[in-house]
């Protein structure tokens, strides 16, 4: 069956991209009264890096958290390895294998790091050891006992990341990982994106950072008011310069 | 001195109710964010459950210990599942109105079949008698509830403080949408942890049964003490509301010898004052 291959993946350990992972069709969400997206589509096959680009407001945070199962409502469809999320608690959607890292980094005050580390439950096999995570991230080895939120903020967000990779899920979704931090830490953020995508994790990625996010994305979606405008890969990134220029309006 | 000693025991044991309750007062607000008025009336239903186990079922003290807090939890789930959940996102009120109606109504039944004067629980063969400490005479069971209350809270504040199920319950207490997004079942959780407060309340309440005999208002009349009580202490902390309901107990009971005339009030004033110099209680956060 085509699907298993997509979960398994063993294509994607090498770091090649393999089938369609995240299927978004028709995608709607509101805030209580505010309809935010109109109808978003876009595909991530396993294995690659996915990076939704828009100006501030367009629904770009709206579409990670749709889905993931944690905007009150929200109608048309999102597949997971061809599973039917839309209706499903978040809970259990990441118990299917899907890990969001939020843009506040949702770092826990009344936990200390190590708990903080620790918090997501393991949802399947193959998730990355602690040693492997210190490996990436030695601040945080050091800083196990402090308070989660006494970190500098490109600790908590390299915690914020640490966290999900503990979990075994393959398709983490990254919302502004780059925000408020140093350039020396950016640089550190898109090593750590480059070398998971090459342990063969799928990433979706929301940036404002265009020039960070060209240094780690396979392809691009340009999001505007709640709609996928447009939608190219990074060979074609020189060649679409201009438009996105206009787009970001940068 | 001996009044003196007597008075401190009686601070010390009050303390331990006050402590079992702001605790499950403490552990729900946490997480539920409602101010549970029914707490009273649910620590009266663990003393009736003991005086039910013991009188239709010949079920002992013991037993009774370990099987009216589930009895009395499994109630306050039931609440929590068909009530309490749909008042998430709400104003804190509505979480009051509706725990004091629903204490109003479970105190009113008992009332209604039991009376107002007290049943009797007698103590367990185990702990009658006393000890002469030399100084003072303690009877026994004073000194077991004590005791186990103490050693209830503290297992209590390990439990959240220090493991593992325990960090689900503080980080779900600050960001539970996220907590679920990561894959724990965080309603599940809301209703095990009003099971867990309510529990508490209810083995307060088979505790204090053969001290202080089995009222439906039993619970009405401590319930307003133990809500200065966690006003003083915070609701924001586990060890806060430990050490202020022991505290404030003891406090109650040295009143009592020195200016008996205040020994009502004096946790009254106590809370105006704390909450003249800190509004937040002496442990609390600030919301």
């Amino acid at each position: 069956m085509p699907e298993t291959a997509i979960a398994d993946a063993p294509a994607t350990k090498a770091g090649t991209t393999g089938g369609t992972i995240l299927e978004v069709r028709n995608l709607e969400a509101w805030y209580g009264e505010s309809h935010i997206l109109h109808g978003i589509n876009f595909d991530v096959k396993a294995g690659e890096v996915v990076t939704l680009l828009g100006r501030n407001g367009a629904g770009k945070t709206t579409t990670l958290k749709s889905v993931m199962g944690i905007i009150g409502k929200r109608a048309g469809s999102v597949k997971f390895n061809n599973q039917e999320l839309i209706r499903a608690a978040s809970d259990k959607i990441a118990r299917m294998g899907i890990a969001f890292c939020p843009e506040e980094r949702g770092i826990f005050a009344s936990l200390d790091v190590r708990e903080n580390l620790l918090l997501p439950p393991t949802v399947r096999a193959g998730g990355l050891s602690l040693d492997q995570i210190f490996e990436l991230f030695p601040n945080l080895k050091e800083r196990l006992n402090s308070q989660g939120t006494k970190l500098s903020g490109g600790e908590q967000q390299m915690l914020a990341i640490a966290r999900i990779l503990r979990t075994g899920a393959s398709f983490l979704m990254l919302d502004e990982p780059t925000e408020g931090l140093a350039p020396v830490i950016i640089q550190q953020i898109g090593h750590t994106i480059a070398r998971l995508k090459k342990e063969g994790f799928t990433i979706l990625l929301v940036e404002q950072n265009f020039r960070f996010a060209s240094t780690v994305a396979d392809r691009y979606y340009v999001v505007e008011h709640g709609k996928i405008i447009d939608g190219f890969s990074n060979s074609e990134l020189a060649a679409n310069m201009d438009k996105l220029h206009t787009y970001l309006g940068v | 001195m001996q009044a003196l000693y007597a008075q401190l025991l009686v601070g010390l044991i009050n303390g331990s109710f006050y402590a079992l309750l702001s605790l499950g007062l403490a552990v729900i607000f946490g997480m539920l964010n409602i101010i549970n008025f029914a707490h009273g009336a649910l620590y009266m239903m663990g003393a009736f459950v003991a005086y039910f186990l013991l009188n239709l079922g010949g079920i002992n003290y013991w037993w009774a210990l370990l099987i009216a807090p589930v009895i009395v939890g499994i109630f306050g789930m039931i609440l929590e599942r068909t009530m309490l959940q749909w008042l998430t996102g709400l104003d804190h009120l509505y979480g009051l109105l509706l725990t004091f109606g629903i204490a109003l109504i479970v105190q009113g039944l008992f009332q209604n079949y039991f009376g107002s004067s007290g049943l009797p629980y007698a103590i367990p063969d185990e702990l009658k008698g006393g000890m002469n400490l030399g100084f003072m005479f303690l009877p026994i069971y004073r000194g077991w509830v004590v005791v186990f209350s103490l050693v209830v809270c503290l297992a209590t504040w390990f439990l959240i403080e220090k493991t593992r199920l325990g960090a689900y319950l503080r980080a779900a207490t600050e960001n539970p949408t996220l907590v679920r997004a990561f894959g724990i079942n965080v309603p599940r959780m809301i209703t095990l942890t009003y099971g867990l407060g309510v529990g508490l309340a209810a083995l307060a309440g088979v505790l204090s049964a053969p001290i202080n005999q089995v009222r439906p208002l039993m619970g009405a009349d401590l319930i307003i003490v133990v809500f200065a009580v966690v006003v003083i202490g915070g609701m924001g902390s586990i060890m806060g509301s430990i050490i202020t309901g022991f505290a404030l107990g003891v406090i109650e009971g040295l009143t009592k010898y020195f200016y008996p005339e205040a020994s009502n009030t004096v946790v009254f004033v106590l809370m105006v004052l704390v909450l003249l110099v800190k509004p937040t209680g002496l442990t609390g956060r600030a919301a």
